[in-house]
């Protein structure tokens, strides 16, 4: 197996409901691995917790439970200052580059701080020469420098807030939906953007966002987020073309197929409802209320991730491939047919 | 092909497909001060204001009398061309006395005002930041002190603490650090929740550059506009307060107590209380419009209506 940058285990991320009992589970018991130089693709519904999970593998957010390990070292027992040190060696790129970007500083300003922070460059003149090397790196004239946010379209600006990410050399990046507000037509050239410089620098990319296509053109592999869990994981082109569990077949069967006579024959799989609440997660497999599949052993065992389909490292959380996984409290092992595996 | 010089002389070379908006880099303060001057009310309550200033710096310089120089067989002579605005009822000049108010009456506002700006702005960030136990028992202690009618507070601190000019300033701080607390703390509750503060802490940036960089600059535009309005109140204030004669003492000139002095004359010599009333109307006025138009230039929306709009 390759070797292992970013590592959950058993990760959740808990709110505290305002006013009364009850929690919000954004993510609810996240095991992954993310390889060294890949591009980790993680998609899923509006509040699933993918956006959480990205924060919480950067320590943004504090986990309620689990952990997560950077590079061999646990996050979760970081001093203050390994802790800057490892926010050096991991950005992270936001959704709105309309708000990502302190309106009052400029590009050089903005990009530069990680340098000032991280002590990377010393003097006025190295920190502005570095600047102007990171405004090439993403495509920007560096004559810009000196200009403010709201001199730049959409797409420019994510350049500015990709440059700012890359500044302090990081070895992993997060892009949580960092094209998802941008034009189309400028989506491909960021999106290609990121490619470019996870291939130049050897970046480990975890590229979060709900559209499939974007998903499947930038990642080695993909993972599938429903309701706080990662209910599928595995290469990009198996994920992609031979999903084995129903919400991803669903997810799948809803992007358009850019062939007029193939996407003349596209069956739809149209879930019924809408995600339940993060708040009142359903018993057993979390997707059960809304899944075309969904048969017995269902609401009394929670799945875990098994192997599935035909590619190595192919796994996802569902029953229909064998009943395995943590029996619902209250029933005995017996109930269910199989062992439950922890 | 030619590069075109842009006017900031920055070459516009856009990439392909994203044109680059060609205008040259300007600090957002040199934008507002522009925006601020096509505003003729507050660009003449400005000016004005800058006027008074200049006075009541050279005050030496432009009164034509000291202050307490008596003069008893020229008292309570009305306005003329040796004494524009008259003597009082010891013979004093009151102009002179006008323009060396002027300091007194501005040192107070100015003083008090930044006191109030310091602390205020202080609490205000921290509790708006940090939220939870910082927010509550910073914000609480902020309430007892607003809870008092403002002029009752000051005379209260001033009746403990003995009547004078420092003490006054002290007094009238008071009063609006729980002002200045507020309007920090409701505007940094908004810009904390930013995306591009969350972005800098994701790059690893302390607390204290988050607070300084980002968050009160973003925080300051309400501060600002808080500032000049307060200002105003704070010359009335003054005034108040050595109207009742816990402000400063005489024989110091300050509009005040002048007011306070010539109430007794006000029937027979209205020059005595009219001119430093006027010196009080206009400055608090200006220090308004001022504010007004501040708010006016430094919200967003209202900038990009007016930048666009040219009115």
């Amino acid at each position: 197996m390759s070797d292992i940058l970013v590592s959950a285990r058993g990760l959740e991320v808990h709110f505290p409901l305002r006013g009364g009992k009850g929690v919000l589970r954004a993510v609810d018991g996240v095991d992954l691995d993310i390889y060294r130089g890949e591009t980790l693709g993680l998609v899923g519904e509006s509040g699933c917790g993918k956006s959480t999970l990205g924060n919480a593998l950067l320590r943004l957010v504090p986990p309620t439970a689990g952990t997560v390990t950077f590079d061999g070292t646990d996050l979760t027992a970081l001093g203050r200052r390994a802790m800057r040190e490892m926010r050096r060696r991991a950005g992270m790129v936001f959704q709105d580059p309309f708000a990502s970007l302190d309106p009052r500083r400029t590009v050089a300003q903005t990009v530069s701080e990680p340098l000032e922070v991280h002590g990377l460059r010393s003097g006025r003149r190295e920190r502005a020469a570095r600047v102007g090397e990171l405004l090439e790196l993403v495509g920007l004239d560096p004559a810009v420098a000196g200009r403010y946010p709201h001199e730049f379209s959409g797409g420019q600006r994510q350049r500015v807030g990709i440059a700012r990410a890359l500044a302090g050399e990081p070895d992993f990046l997060v892009c949580d939906e960092a094209i998802a507000s941008l034009d189309v037509s400028v989506q491909a050239q960021v999106l290609n953007l990121l490619r470019r410089l996870q291939r130049q620098l050897g970046l480990t990319l975890l590229f979060i966002s709900h559209d499939l296509s974007a998903i499947r053109h930038i990642s080695d592999r993909i993972a599938v987020m429903y309701l706080g869990r990662i209910v599928e994981i595995g290469p990009a082109s198996a994920v992609g073309s031979t999903p084995q569990m129903p919400y991803t077949q669903a997810l799948l069967s809803a992007v358009p197929v850019p062939h007029p006579e193939l996407e003349r024959t596209r069956q739809r799989i149209v879930l019924r409802g809408d995600v339940p609440s993060p708040a009142a997660v359903p018993s057993g497999c979390r997707f059960r209320t809304r899944c075309p599949a969904a048969f017995e052993p269902c609401p009394d065992v929670d799945p875990a991730l098994q192997p599935v389909g035909t590619a190595p490292d192919h796994v996802a959380a569902c029953h229909l491939h064998g009943v395995i996984g943590t029996p619902v409290d209250g029933r005995t092992a017996e109930d269910v047919s199989a062992a439950p595996v922890d | 092909m030619t590069a075109v010089p842009t006017p900031g002389g920055i070459p516009a070379a856009p990439a392909p497909g994203e044109p680059m908006v060609a205008r040259p880099a300007r600090p957002r303060w040199r934008e507002t001060l522009g925006l601020l001057v096509r505003d003729r009310t507050a660009a003449t309550a400005g000016l004005v204001l800058l006027i008074i200033i200049v006075v009541a710096i050279f005050d030496e310089t432009f009164a034509s009398q000291g202050p307490n120089e008596q003069d008893i067989p020229g008292r309570l002579q009305p306005p003329s061309w040796s004494h524009p605005f008259g003597t009082d009822d010891l013979g004093r000049d009151i102009l002179s006395r006008v323009i060396l108010g002027a300091s007194v009456s501005l040192k107070v506002g100015f003083l008090s005002v930044g006191l109030a700006l310091v602390v205020g702005t202080l609490i205000g960030l921290f509790a708006g930041f940090y939220g939870r136990w910082v927010d509550d028992a910073l914000m609480r202690i902020m309430d007892v002190l607003f809870a008092f009618p403002a002029v009752l507070l000051a005379i209260a601190i001033l009746a403990i603490r003995g009547p004078g000019t420092s003490n006054t300033i002290i007094a009238i701080a008071v009063v609006y650090v729980p002002i200045f607390a507020r309007v920090t703390r409701a505007s940094v509750l908004g810009v904390r929740e930013e995306v591009y503060v969350r972005a800098s802490r994701s790059i690893g940036a302390s607390d204290f550059r988050l607070l300084t960089r980002h968050v009160l600059p973003n925080a300051a535009p309400p501060i600002i506009v808080q500032t000049s309005i307060s200002l105003a109140f704070a010359v009335l204030a003054e005034a108040a307060l050595s109207f009742l004669g816990l402000g400063t003492q005489p024989p110091n000139p300050s509009w005040g107590l002048m007011l306070a002095e010539g109430n007794e004359f006000i029937n027979r010599a209205w020059w005595l209380a009219f001119f430093p009333g006027m010196a009080i109307v206009v400055t608090v006025l200006c220090f308004n419009l001022l504010g007004d138009g501040l708010r006016d230039v430094l919200d967003p929306r209202q900038r990009t209506l007016m930048a666009g709009g040219g009115r």
